[in-house]
């Protein structure tokens, strides 16, 4: 499947998945919690009342923890497309560069510099601008999304473009700022974003009720978190159904892998769990539990809507591309699909167990329920990183869908040793970050909010608790 | 002019924007562990640049990003050949970045003192890789006749490009230094007036005679005439030796726009000196990208001229609008407690 011989592009693309996955967990929180922050310091703005303003600054401390990584990591996606897969970026460089730069000049200037001013600007600012400036950098991150995924997109389902002289020319910037993939996985993408932010503040407050520890400040931000996560995680649970669509309509391999389904069928049965058939001399699963029709509707939007089987697509595509195995590796994308699937429907169900109790005014004393919240917030990350796992893995052979293949894309100037020192580096680096940030984070997260300034935004506020 | 020049032009401006403000940023971040007496001092320093460095390295996210998307080639070869000198560089940056926000998330000394030695080191190693690396663009790597660099790490080295780094490097110490004139008080101040007073000389020689160096380079190796590189070059030794002289009259602000147009200089003069290739082949001179050779076609380059067009105005104005907001000097004798 994954070229096994090509050291130098085995190590490339573990470097990717490495720091993409990694990126990634900073990126939803920050989408997510950004707009949470803002929410509280807005009702600090409309009531006067202090406990928002404590609020705005407990979790804008979170915000702010995470967002530092997210900007460092990110710039190593920005050099990695140049410095690992020079093929791909001269033969995408017209198309892909655009929607990258532009998100350099419209939404990344835009957000850095805004939280510059809402970090500082605490008591230089009149509190109306301070709080425009904090909601201009939340558009900003949103935007920078929008962008980022523009560009994914076009790995995904190339449009809007030209083969010219053997490199893809743009030839609508419309059409690949609008096209389908594009929409589709910004919304799936912003979703999941306030998903972790929403479950973050979720867990946090819950860990506080658990502990007994400012129940009264806690609870309208629980309250916040709980008008975000019940409809917002629950729609995305249709939304990438839906996105599931287009996706077999786009990429069939893809969700035909994600479900091992070898065979064409109609009224196809989807798998909730599966023992062996993920390869072509196993593809009978020696044991597995069924819903009947699921995947048909799932991928088609019928219950008897037809499926094509790996089989089938793969000599489709060697009549198309030559000979070859197009097979993505099946077990893998098989469980992530379903790993996300699980871990967004568990967060979508504790939230509404959440809001229930909430409203019967029992969350608070529930230890075994806030036990299990405070876990939760993890679910939404994990389900993340399988998307993009199900997503980019899903497409392999190709780096971009149909017409380049990851094994001829990576430099030709760089060697696997050097290739394997920056890998290291990376995963030595991220690891001490990681588990700095997870220390950091908790600390913060535990921290006394009722001992916090929360001051007349007074010099001697906040400003330190969110200064650097 | 067409396109393709227009976005050369504007490359070399995002660089000497970057150069201009990231320059300062790495200054004071170089300057951390030897003017402060006291952690007041340390937070002063920090908060100098607190508010403004993100949108700073912003200019270099966007002249990577502008490279990609203008000359897909450059970019390719530029960054797979500067491979492990990029590496470093995103090594310095990722410390450095994490050194703001999480420094004083403790009240550990040791804690803080090491995000302090963590800023201070990305700080210098970041500007003197990016002088190397850029000062390799014009002296020449191995490109082999399909653009591909196959050289080594150590292809990366001379004296010209080991200049051109500690140049950068003293050029921002300098930089750094006369920023800080402008945003301290107090002692701090006295202190980091003494430090720019004698960052200038040094900062001076090794910045003229990088600068000579490099339209000798072109010359030599780049098949270009003496003019117009040397008028870049000029402007800027001129800006250098006036720097000496203001800073020691004590002329701030003036000292300040002078090691400003310094950096710029720096930029300005090594791409003029690139003009019209983009990197020079080492291993034959025919093999060397041109700006028509790597540029993006007609349609992307447009598309992205009119996005500049609306979008790069816009951006200097917010960000000067961050500069007015925080004019006021930072430090001092303080009425409230920080942390």
């Amino acid at each position: 499947m994954i070229l096994l011989s090509d050291t130098a592009v085995d190590l490339a693309r573990a470097q990717f998945a490495t720091t993409s996955l990694y990126h990634f967990l900073f990126v939803p929180l920050t989408l997510g919690l950004g707009p949470i922050v803002a929410i509280f310091q807005t009702q600090w703005h409309r009531t006067g009342d202090e406990a928002w303003l404590k609020l705005t600054h407990f979790f804008g401390t979170l915000f702010l923890i995470n967002f530092a990584i997210g900007v460092a990591t990110g710039l190593v996606q920005e050099f990695q497309f140049g410095m690992n897969w020079s093929v791909y970026s001269k033969f995408v460089g017209n198309v892909f560069g655009a929607p990258l730069a532009i998100e350099g000049l419209a939404a990344f200037f835009l957000e850095s510099t805004f939280l510059g001013l809402w970090i500082f600007g605490w008591n230089r600012l009149s509190p109306r601008v301070h709080l425009a400036v904090l909601w201009t950098a939340v558009a900003g991150t949103w935007l920078s999304a929008y962008f980022i995924l523009v560009a994914n997109s076009f790995m995904q389902d190339p449009v809007g473009y030209k083969i010219v002289d053997g490199e893809a020319q743009l030839t609508s910037v419309w059409a690949l700022l609008s096209s389908r993939w594009a929409i589709y996985a910004f919304g799936h993408t912003i979703l999941a974003g306030l998903t972790c932010g929403a479950a973050v503040v979720f867990g946090v407050c819950c860990w506080h009720f658990a502990k007994g520890r400012n129940v009264e400040v806690f609870r309208p931000a629980a309250r916040v978190a709980l008008i975000v996560l019940v409809p917002v995680s629950c729609f995305n649970l249709w939304f990438g159904s839906h996105f599931g669509i287009l996706v077999t309509e786009l990429q069939p391999m893809k969700i035909s892998a994600a479900e091992a389904q070898w065979d064409d069928c109609q009224k196809c049965a989807f798998s909730l769990f599966q023992v062996g058939g993920f390869t072509q001399n196993d593809e009978t699963p020696r044991y597995s539990i069924e819903v009947p029709g699921l995947l048909s509707f799932l991928s088609t939007g019928s219950f008897k809507g037809k499926v094509t089987g790996l089989n089938e697509l793969n000599q489709q595509y060697e009549s198309r591309y030559g000979k070859g195995d197009y097979l993505p590796p099946i077990e893998v994308i098989y469980w992530s699909m379903r790993g996300m699937a699980y871990a967004g429907s568990f967060v979508a169900l504790v939230a509404v167990v959440g809001a229930f109790l909430y409203w019967k005014r029992r969350l608070e004393r529930l230890k075994w329920f806030l036990w299990i919240a405070v876990g939760t917030s993890v679910l939404p990350f994990v389900a993340c990183a399988l998307g993009w796992m199900l997503t980019e893995m899903g497409r392999q052979p190709w780096i971009v869908q149909g017409l380049l293949k990851t094994a001829n894309a990576n430099s030709p100037a760089v060697g696997t040793t050097w290739l394997a020192i920056s890998l290291a580096v990376f995963v030595g680096l991220y690891a001490i970050l990681l588990v700095l940030d997870v220390w950091l984070m908790r600390r913060y997260a535990g921290r006394d909010i009722s001992t916090m300034g929360g001051g007349e935004s007074g010099e001697s506020s906040p400003a330190p608790a969110i200064g650097y | 002019m067409d396109l393709q020049n227009l976005w050369f032009v504007l490359i070399v401006v995002l660089w000497s924007g970057y150069f201009l403000l990231e320059g300062f940023d790495f200054g004071v971040g170089m300057l951390l562990p030897f003017l402060p007496r006291d952690e007041d001092d340390d937070d002063a320093m920090f908060a100098s640049i607190g508010p403004v460095w993100d949108g700073n390295e912003v200019w270099l996210v966007t002249a990577g990003g502008a490279t990609f998307a203008a000359f897909p080639a450059w970019y390719a070869t530029m960054f797979s050949g500067l491979y492990i000198a990029l590496l470093a560089v995103l090594f310095c940056l990722m410390i450095r970045v994490v050194s703001f926000e999480w420094r004083t998330k403790s009240e550990s000394p040791r804690w803080r003192r090491i995000w302090l030695w963590a800023n201070a080191i990305g700080s210098f190693g970041a500007s003197l890789i990016w002088g190397v690396g850029l000062a390799n663009l014009l002296y020449g790597t191995p490109i082999n006749s399909s653009g591909d660099f196959d050289g080594s790490f150590w292809d990366l080295f001379n004296g010209y490009t080991l200049l051109a780094g500690v140049a950068v490097v003293a050029i921002f110490a300098f930089h750094g230094a006369t920023y800080l004139t402008l945003r301290t008080q107090g002692d701090l101040l006295d202190r980091a007036g003494r430090a720019s007073r004698r960052l200038a000389a040094v900062s001076a020689v090794l910045g003229t005679v990088f600068l000579i160096w490099t339209v000798v380079v072109a010359v030599d190796r780049n098949d270009k005439d003496v003019f117009p590189p040397v008028l870049p070059a000029a402007i800027g030794i001129a800006a250098l030796v006036l720097a000496v002289v203001l800073a020691h009259r004590r002329n701030q602000l003036w000292a300040f726009a002078m090691t400003a147009a310094a950096a710029i200089a720096v930029v300005v003069t090594l791409f003029t000196s690139l003009f019209p290739r983009v990197m020079v082949s080492s291993t034959d001179f025919a093999n060397s990208l041109t700006v028509s050779g790597s540029a993006s076609a007609h349609y992307t380059l447009a598309v992205m001229s009119i996005v500049a067009l609306i979008f790069v105005p816009l951006v200097l104005l917010y960000q000067g609008w961050t500069y007015h907001v925080f004019r006021a000097r930072v430090g001092g004798p303080r009425e409230t407690p920080t942390h």
